[in-house]
């Protein structure tokens, strides 16, 4: 999927008012079926960036279109068609904890299900075969049947990532997929997605915190810092001063890994207070 | 210089600063209750009076041994199977009440908030449904059972529809609180995607809230057990119905067995809700 982003700029809901915008006029060009890593430091407007992208947050002002189209000006269920070939996957793995692995792994299938055919699903998963690969593809295949809650953080964000290959998506934003996983791990995990979307021609937009990660499985990076691009070149001309100046105040993220994010095992719901008469 | 003396300054900063205010809002709460007793004429040292120790000793006495004659047994057996076909049935109708309106009014699967403020359309759609949920849920019971005692006789429909209409609106308030207080992020993630509605409840919303929804569906149908009792004294049938006659004949024995028969129901949908809840937690 092409994407075109010219002049972005972008808040958030939550913000509150005279913060900066999380994305200041913004440009990025990206060919259908290619790859790129965006990093920075914390608070740059990764995530922001990836949210834009997946038409989850409306830009403030600039121009922003997938495939030639402005998403914004497409009615209400065209818009969520378009959502169906995005698949966003974000940094905490969204999976309910009583789910078994193949239940939530072939949600990302659901855009392309009609309501019966997901229902039936829930009565005997459709399509076994596809979610035992995608997991095999992450080292969990043994997981197929276990309940989404008996397992690790690294597991359970690996198995967020496998839904991605399930999902019909011609894009993939995938936010910070390494931040819960060790380094084979990791080198496995970053392997498989660009391996796979190379083959099937999905494009790829992943932010990393992990920068020998993004310039050893990357063919350009994209720096983000204060919600700009800093530079935005084929990993072969990104130079350790460039890296220095991105990173400038923020040097502990550049060499050591950055600070995890806690991923908070998933909980029930809190209690509601009952009340009968 | 010895210990004693020393320490004044760190003795002030070691007390705790929130005491003022407890004891003020202690105080405060209590004049504020005083008038509310006065209002309700509570006066429970009245109970304590050698009259009214007398009559509801009697009262009490007369319970005693409870009735366990073989026809009244079967008569109770008999009616205790219509109370819980009653409640049964009533929730059955009002899950069918408040299903659909609990996935049209939860603003957990609204497309349109997903990215800042929901449409205005699907907002008062939302918030229309929910006046019909205040609605429901604000007759009473009692008043539906009456007004349908009028439309369809004395009997066990009349029950059964007044449970779901209240219970149906109340089940549907509640279903939706739960819905909403419980982490929004997997659910969010579905629609992102791409996903429909129904869907996402199906595939995030629902395994996420499982449990406390049905524990709260099981508390709910033990509160239908006790209110198909009230409602059987307006003649809405089942154990109610009983009841009300063995009070009016002062027949405290059976007034007894039909308590503790209920007694048992009750506890019995507490080990079905604790089961439940072990099952799918």
């Amino acid at each position: 999927m092409k994407i075109e982003l010219q002049a972005v700029s972008a808040r958030h809901p939550a913000a509150r008012d005279g913060a900066p915008a999380a994305l200041r006029a913004l440009d990025l060009r990206v060919a259908d079926g290619e790859s790129l890593a965006v990093i920075g430091p914390s608070g740059a407007g990764k995530t922001s960036l990836l949210q834009v992208l997946a038409c989850a947050l409306p830009p403030a002002q600039g121009r922003f279109t997938l495939d030639g189209v402005a998403p914004w000006a497409l009615p209400r269920r065209a818009l969520q068609g378009l959502r169906g070939r995005l698949f966003l996957a974000p940094q905490v793995p969204p999976l309910p904890p009583r789910q078994r692995v193949v239940t939530a792994v072939l949600a990302g299938r659901l855009p392309a299900w009609g309501l019966l055919a997901s229902l039936r699903s829930l009565f005997y998963p459709s399509d076994i075969p596809a979610a035992h690969d995608a997991l095999a593809r992450f080292d969990l295949a043994d997981k197929l049947f276990e309940r989404v809650d008996r397992l690790s953080g690294g597991e359970r964000q690996r198995i967020g990532l496998a839904r991605a290959l399930l999902a019909p998506a011609r894009l993939w934003l995938i936010d910070e997929p390494l931040s819960a996983l060790d380094p084979t791990r990791a080198q496995q995990a970053m392997a498989t997605l660009v391996g796979v979307a190379r083959e099937r021609g999905i494009t790829l937009v992943a932010t990393l915190h992990q920068v020998d990660m993004a310039l050893a499985h990357f063919p350009r990076i994209v720096g983000l810092r204060d919600g700009a691009v800093a530079f935005d070149l084929p990993t072969a001309q990104v130079t350790p001063e460039l890296l220095k100046q991105l990173y400038a105040q923020h040097e502990d993220e550049l060499h050591g890994p950055a600070p995890e994010l806690a991923d908070p095992a998933p909980t029930a719901a809190l209690p509601v207070v009952m009340h009968c008469r | 210089m010895n210990a004693s003396a020393r320490p004044t300054p760190q003795a002030a900063a070691l007390r705790d600063p929130a005491w003022a205010g407890r004891v003020f809002w202690i105080g405060a709460t209590l004049v504020l209750l005083w008038p509310l007793g006065v209002a309700t004429e509570f006066r429970p040292w009245l109970l304590l009076q050698p009259d009214s120790l007398r009559v509801s000793g009697h009262f009490m006495a007369s319970f005693m041994p409870p009735a366990m004659a073989p026809d009244f047994l079967r008569l109770v057996a008999r009616e205790t199977w219509r109370t819980v076909a009653i409640a049964t049935a009533g929730i059955t109708l009002a899950l069918c009440i408040a299903w659909p309106l609990t996935l049209m009014s939860t603003r957990v699967l609204s497309i349109s908030a997903l990215s800042g403020r929901m449409a205005r359309g699907p907002f008062w759609l939302r918030q229309g449904l929910r006046w019909v949920l205040i609605v429901l849920r604000s007759v009473p019971e009692l008043v539906w059972a009456l007004v349908f005692v009028r439309v369809v006789g004395l009997g066990a429909t009349a029950g059964v529809l007044a449970i779901a209409l209240t219970y149906g609106g109340m089940l549907g308030k509640v279903y939706g609180e739960i819905l909403e207080s419980g982490e929004a992020h997997v659910t969010e993630a579905l629609l992102r995607n791409g996903g429909g509605r129904l869907q996402a409840f199906f595939y995030a919303l629902l395994p996420q809230n499982a449990a406390e929804l049905t524990s709260y569906t099981v508390y709910r149908w033990e509160c239908a057990i006790r209110s198909s009792v009230v409602l059987g004294f307006v003649g809405a049938g089942g154990l109610g119905q009983q009841m009300d006659n063995s009070m009016k004949m002062f027949n405290g024995g059976e007034v007894a067995t039909m308590l503790l028969v209920f007694m048992a129901l009750v506890a019995l949908a507490d080990h079905t809700s604790a089961w439940l809840r072990r099952a799918l937690g």
